[in-house]
C-alpha cells in the first residue's frame, strides 16, 4: 500500500501546487491528478478580469507549460471525476468504473458557485455563473455590444465583473441583498468607497434588493425584485458566493465543518486523507478556530503544506491570509481577516484613492485593507505575521 | 522569438525562447522555469516573481511604475539594482540574449 500512488482530487491551483511540491521534495512514486474540467490546472482570478475582457489568452491562463505532466511524471486524468472514496480500502472509484488505490489522498476539490435553490427563471437561457473557463466562454459568446447585464451579488466577483464589462460600455446593474456591497468582508467606509466608484463609472447598484424572479419567454428578459421593481436585462450573472465541494468527503465519513475539516497539518479525520485549498476548513492557531479561505494564497500555500504533510512533515499551517481585487484602475490588497473587529483606523487619503483601513479587536490588529497602497499591504503582512 | 537565459540560485542556466508580448514571468512559467511563484498572476500584488535582470541592460526594459517600486521593497530576497517584478516586464526584442537571475526565495 505504501507503493500505491498519491492521488490528488482536484486539478486547480492547489492540486497543481501539491504535485509540484511533491516532486520538488523528492517524492518519486506514482502521482495521479484527477480533475473534472477538460483543462490542465489554470489560474482562476483572471476569469473575472483579464480573461473576460479578452486581454488574456486561454494558453496564458495555464499555470504550467504544456509538457509539465510529462516532465514531472504526473498521471493526469482530466475530464474525469471521482464517484466515491473507500477510506478503509484506500481506493477511489472513478466515474466509468475504474478503481485506483492510493497511499495518501489529497482532496483539493475547491468550491462551486452557490446556487439559490428555489428561484423562478434560473433555467432560462441567459443565466450565467462565473467559476470555470467554460462559464466565462459562455458569457463571452453570449455578449453582444448592446447586451445589458444584471449581476446578482455585490461581492468581489460581482464587482470585478461589473468593472470588466463597463470597460466595454455594457449596461450593468448590480443587485445586492444586504445593505451595502462587500458587506461580509469590508467596513462600511470601504463599502461606500466601492459603491461610489462603481456608480461613478455608470454601474446601477441596488442594495437591500432581493431577487424574486428571473423572467422571460425562454430567455432572460427582466428580473423582478421583492419590492416589485422590474429591471429589463438580457443576461443575469449569479454571483452569490461559493460553497465548498465536500460530497465525496462527506460520503467517505470525514468530518465536515463548513468544508472538509482538517487539523493544523492539513489532515482530515482519516489519517491517510488530507484536504487543502478552498474546500478545506483548517484549524488556525492564529484565529483559534477553524477557517476556510477562498484565495490563491491559501490554494498555493496549503497545497504546498499538504504535500509536505503527506511526505511526513508535522509543520503547522498557519498563514497570514491575503487577497487582492482589481476593479477599474483600483487595486485593493487585503491582509488578514476582519471578522470580529470592533474599530477601524484609516491612514492615507481616500480622496486621492490611496488609503488603508486597519481593523482591530481591542488593541489587536486583525486585518488591513489597502487601496492603491502596496506598502501598507506588505507592512501589514509582516506585522500580522509577527503577532503571536 | 526572444532568447532569455534564466540563472537559478545554484548557478544552473537555462535559455528559453520567449514570445514577444508576454511578460517575462509568463514566459518563464510557460517553459516551466523554476523559481518564479507569481501568486497573483501578474497583478503586481504579491512580489513573488522577483528577479534580477542584467544590470547593464535595464534601460531596454519597460519603465517601473510606483506600485512595482513599492512592492519590490518587500520581496523575500534583497533588492538589488537589477531587481524587477518579472510580471511587469514585457518581452521585447530589447531583451534578446539577456540573463535573468532568480533569487533564493520568493
Amino acid at each position: 500500500m505504501a507503493n500505491d500512488p498519491i492521488i490528488i482530487i482536484g486539478a486547480g491551483q492547489c492540486g497543481q501546487k501539491a504535485t509540484e511540491t511533491l516532486r520538488q521534495q523528492g517524492y518519486e512514486g506514482g502521482l495521479v491528478l484527477i480533475g473534472d474540467e477538460p483543462h490542465a490546472p489554470y489560474q482562476r482570478p483572471p476569469l473575472s478580469k483579464a480573461f473576460l475582457k479578452g486581454e488574456m489568452s486561454l494558453e496564458r491562463l495555464m499555470l504550467k507549460g504544456p509538457d509539465y505532466f510529462d516532465q514531472f511524471n504526473i498521471d493526469a486524468r482530466l475530464s474525469r471525476w471521482v464517484e466515491s472514496i473507500d477510506p478503509a480500502g484506500r481506493r477511489v472509484l472513478l466515474h466509468g468504473g475504474e478503481s485506483v488505490a492510493y497511499s495518501k489522498l489529497l482532496l483539493a476539490t475547491g468550491t462551486r458557485s452557490r446556487k439559490i435553490p428555489v428561484l423562478p427563471g434560473l433555467d432560462l437561457e441567459g443565466v450565467h455563473y462565473m467559476r470555470t473557463i467554460a462559464d466565462v466562454q459562455a458569457i463571452m459568446q453570449a455578449l453582444k455590444p448592446e447586451t445589458r447585464i444584471a449581476i446578482i451579488g455585490g461581492g468581489y466577483i460581482g464587482l470585478e465583473v461589473a468593472s470588466a464589462l463597463r470597460s466595454f460600455k455594457h449596461d450593468v446593474t448590480v443587485i445586492e441583498g444586504m445593505e451595502r456591497v462587500l458587506q461580509r468582508v469590508v467596513c462600511p467606509q470601504l463599502s461606500d468607497y466601492f459603491h461610489r466608484l462603481h456608480s461613478s463609472r455608470g454601474v446601477a447598484i441596488h442594495v437591500n434588493a432581493v431577487l424574486e424572479a428571473i423572467e422571460g419567454a425562454g430567455r432572460v428578459e427582466r428580473i423582478r425584485l421583492r419590492d416589485g421593481q422590474e429591471i429589463d436585462t438580457d443576461m443575469v450573472l449569479m454571483a452569490v458566493g461559493a460553497e465548498p465541494v465536500c460530497e465525496l468527503a462527506e460520503q467517505a465519513g470525514l468530518t465536515i465543518e463548513n468544508g472538509v475539516s482538517t487539523d493544523e497539518t492539513c489532515r482530515t479525520s482519516d489519517p491517510n486523507i488530507y484536504a487543502a485549498g478552498d474546500c478545506s476548513s483548517f484549524f488556525s492557531k492564529r484565529y483559534q478556530r477553524h477557517i476556510r479561505l477562498e484565495s490563491v494564497q491559501n490554494a498555493i500555500d496549503q497545497g504546498k503544506h499538504a504535500a509536505g504533510a503527506m511526505l511526513g512533515s508535522a509543520e503547522v499551517y498557519d498563514p497570514v491570509p491575503w487577497f487582492w481585487s482589481d476593479q477599474y484602475e483600483i487595486k485593493l490588497q487585503i491582509a488578514g481577516l476582519s471578522q470580529g473587529y470592533d474599530r477601524t483606523e484609516v491612514e492615507g487619503d481616500e480622496t486621492e484613492d490611496a488609503f488603508a483601513v486597519r481593523y482591530f479587536a481591542g488593541d489587536r490588529l486583525l486585518c488591513v485593507d489597502a487601496v492603491n497602497m502596496p506598502r501598507a499591504h506588505m507592512m501589514a503582512r509582516r506585522e500580522l505575521a509577527n503577532l503571536d | 522569438m526572444v532568447r532569455i537565459t534564466f540563472i537559478q540560485p545554484d548557478g544552473s542556466r537555462r535559455e528559453i525562447e520567449a514570445e514577444p508580448g508576454d511578460s517575462v514571468m509568463q514566459a518563464a512559467l510557460a517553459h516551466n522555469v523554476e523559481g518564479i511563484t507569481a501568486e497573483c498572476n501578474g497583478s503586481a500584488a504579491c512580489a513573488t516573481c522577483h528577479a534580477y535582470f542584467q544590470e547593464d541592460r535595464l534601460g531596454g526594459l519597460d519603465a517601473m511604475a510606483e506600485h512595482e517600486n513599492d512592492m519590490l521593497d518587500f520581496a523575500a530576497c534583497e533588492r538589488r539594482s537589477g531587481s524587477r517584478l518579472s510580471c511587469q516586464v514585457k518581452v521585447t526584442d530589447a531583451l534578446d540574449g539577456m540573463t535573468v537571475t532568480l533569487p533564493e526565495m520568493q
